[in-house]
C-alpha cells in the first residue's frame, strides 16, 4: 500500500524531539519521517537521522573543469594568431595564470551552487503535505506512513504534544 | 550579539518582510526622482557617444580621469560584501546576522556599476566587446590574455557571478517564507524561486555547509579581483608612480575599508527609513567601527609605504609626481582632505564608544571615509599622468567637465535605487540568520553576574 504523508505542527522543540523518539518507539523508519523549520536547529536537536552528502567533490570537479577552460583558452587563443609582445613567449606562463586561477574559481562555484541546489533535493517539483505556519516559526513533523498506520501516528503526534495534525485530502 | 529583548519569529516575519508586503509612501517617490538623475545620466553618456570623448576634460596625457577613479572606487564598495559575509561567517561572529545580506547586495550593484565605468569610458562602448569578449570577431584576432585589461573582466565577471550565486542561494529559505505570505501572481513568483523548499534538516545543512563552502571559495576571489584592478596601474611601465609592488594589497586594503564604511552607512539608512531598530542595533554598528580601525590603520600603513618606496629611488620622474601630489595646489589641497578625511577624522571617532555608538557621528565618518577614498583614487591615476611623461613639455593638467560629473553623480543614485529597489521584493536582512541567532542565545550565571552567552556549533 502506498505511504502518504501526515504533518504534526509543534511550536516547541523539545515537543518535536518527543515526537520524533515517539515515532521511533512506534516502529517508524528514520526514513519515513522528517522536521520541517524556518530556520536552521543544531544537528542532531531533534535526534533526526544524518544526512550524507558528496557535497565536497562538487568544487573539486568545477576547479578541474575551469581550469582546464581556461588553459586552454589561454593557450589557444594565444597560438591562433601568435603576436610576440616585447620578446617575450608566445605560451607565457605568468599572464596565463590569472585567467586560469579566475576560471578554476568560478568553475568551483558553479559547480558547488549546482551541487548544493542537487544535494538539497531541489527544485521539488511535487507539493507536498506543508503549513504556512512552519514559516512562524511552527516545528512541523512530517511523517510517511501507510494509511492504515496514520491513526497511530496521530495519536504519537497528538501525545508528543502537537498543535495541529493534518493529512493529505 | 546580546543587546536587544528576544525576537519571536511572527515578529520577525512582520518587520523584515514590511518592507516588501508594506510599500511605504515615500518610496516610490524616492525612486522615482533617483531613477531621473540615472535618465540625464544615460542622456549625457548618450551625447558622450554621439560628440565623442572631447566633451569630456580627458585629454593627452590625463587620459584616464573621472570614470577610471569612479571604476577603482566602486570595485572598492564591492569589497564589503565579501568582508562582512564570508570573513564574519567563517570567524563565527555573531554580529554579522544583520549586515551580510546589505553587504552582499551592495556587492553586486557596485559591481555591475564598476563594470559600466569603463564601458562608457571607451567613448564607443560596443567595441569594447573586441577587447575583452574570448572570440575572434575578425582576422583571427582573439583577446589578448596578456594585459590586465582583459584580467578585469574576466576577475570581474567572476566576482560578480560568484556573488550573485551567493546571495541566490542564501535568499532560498526567504523565498519560502515571502511565499507563505503572499497570494496571486506574487505568490507564484516567490514560490518558482523558492523551488520546493520545505526547511527539513537535509535542506538546512546544505545550506550551512554553502555558506562556508561559498564563503571559503569567494574569498580568494575577493583577494584577487582587486589586486588585478590594481594591475591596471601596477603593471603598467610608463606611469612610474603606478608601477610599484605595493599596489595590490595597498587597493585590497583600501576597498574593504571604503567598503565596510559604506555598508555601515547603509545599515543605519536601513534601520531609519525601515524601522529595524531591533535588528541593526548600536552594538553592530559597534563592531563594525571597532573593525574599522585596524582596517583603516592597516589601509594607512600601506599608503605611507606606497609613498616611501615612490621616492626612496629619488628618481627624477617619480618625484616630480609626489611633488605635484603633496605640493602643488590644488592638488596638495586635495591630498591634504584625503588624508584627514580617509583616516585622521574616521579613526579618532572610532577610537571613542560614544561616537562609535552615536549613529550621526558614525555616519558622517562613513561618508567621510568613502570621500577620502574617492580621491585617493583620483590623486594616485591623474597626477601620476600629468606629469607622467620624462619630459616637461608633455605635462598637462586635467579639469573634469559637467557630463563627468553627472555621469559620476548618477553611479550613486543608481547603487541606491537598485538597493530600494531590491529591498521591495526581497528582505535585505536574513530572516532565517536573525532567528538561528534568537534560539543561540541565552544567558549564563557565572558568580553573582548573568551575562549573555551564544552557543556556537563547530
Amino acid at each position: 500500500m502506498a505511504k502518504l504523508p501526515i504533518l504534526g505542527l509543534f511550536n516547541d522543540a523539545n515537543a518535536a524531539a518527543d515526537a520524533g523518539d515517539g515515532l521511533r518507539s512506534a516502529g517508524v523508519s528514520d526514513n519515513d519521517f522528517d522536521f520541517l523549520t524556518d530556520a536552521p536547529y543544531p544537528e542532531g536537536a531533534f535526534g533526526e537521522r544524518e544526512e550524507k552528502h558528496k557535497l565536497y567533490v562538487y568544487p573539486f570537479i568545477g576547479a578541474l573543469l575551469g581550469l582546464t577552460s581556461a588553459l586552454l583558452l589561454t593557450t589557444m587563443t594565444q597560438v591562433a594568431y601568435p603576436m610576440v609582445t616585447g620578446g617575450k613567449p608566445i605560451i607565457s606562463l605568468p599572464p596565463m595564470a590569472v585567467i586560469s586561477y579566475e576560471g578554476t574559481m568560478l568553475g568551483a562555484i558553479l559547480f558547488t551552487v549546482l551541487g548544493i541546489i542537487f544535494e538539497s533535493r531541489l527544485p521539488n517539483l511535487k507539493k507536498g503535505l506543508y503549513d504556512t505556519r512552519i514559516t512562524e516559526g511552527y516545528i512541523g513533523v512530517l511523517v510517511n506512513a501507510e494509511q492504515t498506520q496514520h491513526d497511530r501516528v496521530a495519536n504519537v503526534l497528538n501525545q508528543a504534544g502537537a498543535v495541529d495534525v493534518k493529512r493529505e485530502n | 550579539m546580546q543587546e536587544g529583548r528576544p525576537l519571536s519569529p511572527t515578529e520577525i516575519n512582520r518587520d523584515l518582510l514590511r518592507s516588501i508586503l508594506d510599500t511605504p509612501r515615500w518610496f516610490w517617490p524616492v525612486v522615482g526622482f533617483l531613477g531621473m538623475i540615472v535618465l540625464a545620466a544615460a542622456i549625457t553618456i548618450g551625447v558622450m557617444i554621439d560628440r565623442g570623448l572631447g566633451i569630456t576634460g580627458l585629454n593627452r596625457p590625463v587620459v584616464w580621469g573621472f570614470f577610471i577613479t569612479n571604476f577603482v572606487f566602486w570595485i572598492g564598495i564591492s569589497h564589503a560584501g565579501v568582508m562582512l559575509s564570508a570573513i564574519l561567517r567563517l570567524a563565527k561572529a555573531e554580529w554579522r546576522r544583520p549586515a551580510t545580506r546589505a553587504a552582499e547586495v551592495l556587492t553586486i550593484f557596485s559591481l555591475i556599476t564598476a563594470l559600466s565605468m569603463p564601458v562608457i569610458h571607451t567613448g564607443r562602448p560596443w567595441r569594447a566587446l573586441y577587447w575583452f569578449f574570448p572570440y575572434d570577431f575578425a582576422r583571427g584576432i582573439w583577446p589578448n590574455i596578456r594585459t590586465p585589461l582583459v584580467w578585469d573582466p574576466s576577475a570581474i565577471f567572476t566576482y560578480l557571478t560568484s556573488s550573485t550565486l551567493f546571495v541566490l542561494i542564501a535568499l532560498i529559505p526567504d523565498f519560502a517564507v515571502l511565499r507563505d505570505h503572499t497570494t496571486g501572481m506574487a505568490h507564484r513568483i516567490y514560490s518558482l524561486l523558492a523551488m520546493g523548499w520545505e526547511g527539513n534538516p537535509r535542506q538546512w545543512k546544505m545550506q550551512i555547509l554553502s555558506g562556508v563552502l561559498l564563503s571559503a571559495l569567494i574569498l580568494p576571489v575577493f583577494v584577487s579581483v582587486h589586486s588585478i584592478v590594481s594591475w591596471d596601474f601596477g603593471m603598467a611601465v610608463a606611469a612610474k608612480t603606478w608601477h610599484s609592488t605595493i599596489f595590490a594589497p595597498y587597493f585590497v586594503v583600501g576597498a574593504v575599508h571604503s567598503g565596510v564604511s559604506a555598508v555601515a552607512f547603509v545599515l543605519i539608512i536601513l534601520r531609519y527609513i525601515y524601522g529595524w531598530q531591533e535588528y541593526i542595533r548600536h552594538e553592530h554598528i559597534d563592531a563594525l567601527g571597532r573593525l574599522l580601525i585596524v582596517v583603516a590603520t592597516g589601509w594607512f600603513y600601506f599608503f605611507v609605504m606606497e609613498v616611501i618606496f615612490g621616492i626612496y629611488g629619488r628618481e627624477a620622474d617619480e618625484i616630480a609626481v609626489r611633488e605635484l601630489q603633496f605640493f602643488i595646489w590644488p592638488i596638495s589641497g586635495w591630498t591634504l582632505v584625503f588624508v584627514i578625511t580617509t583616516y585622521f577624522i574616521p579613526v579618532a571617532l572610532w577610537l571613542n564608544r560614544a561616537a562609535r555608538r552615536n549613529l550621526w557621528i558614525m555616519s558622517l565618518a562613513c561618508i567621510s571615509v568613502n570621500i577620502g577614498m574617492w580621491l585617493e583614487r583620483y590623486i594616485i591615476i591623474v597626477p601620476g599622468l600629468t606629469n607622467r611623461g620624462v619630459f616637461t613639455f608633455t605635462w598637462n593638467n586635467y579639469v573634469p567637465q559637467f557630463p563627468e560629473m553627472i555621469i559620476i553623480g548618477a553611479t550613486f543614485a543608481f547603487v541606491s535605487m537598485l538597493l530600494l529597489l531590491f529591498s521591495r521584493v526581497f528582505p535585505l536582512v536574513p530572516l532565517y540568520d536573525i532567528k538561528e541567532g534568537e534560539f543561540l542565545r541565552t544567558e549564563v550565571k557565572i558568580g553573582r553576574r548573568v551575562v549573555p552567552a551564544t552557543f556556537r556549533e563547530d
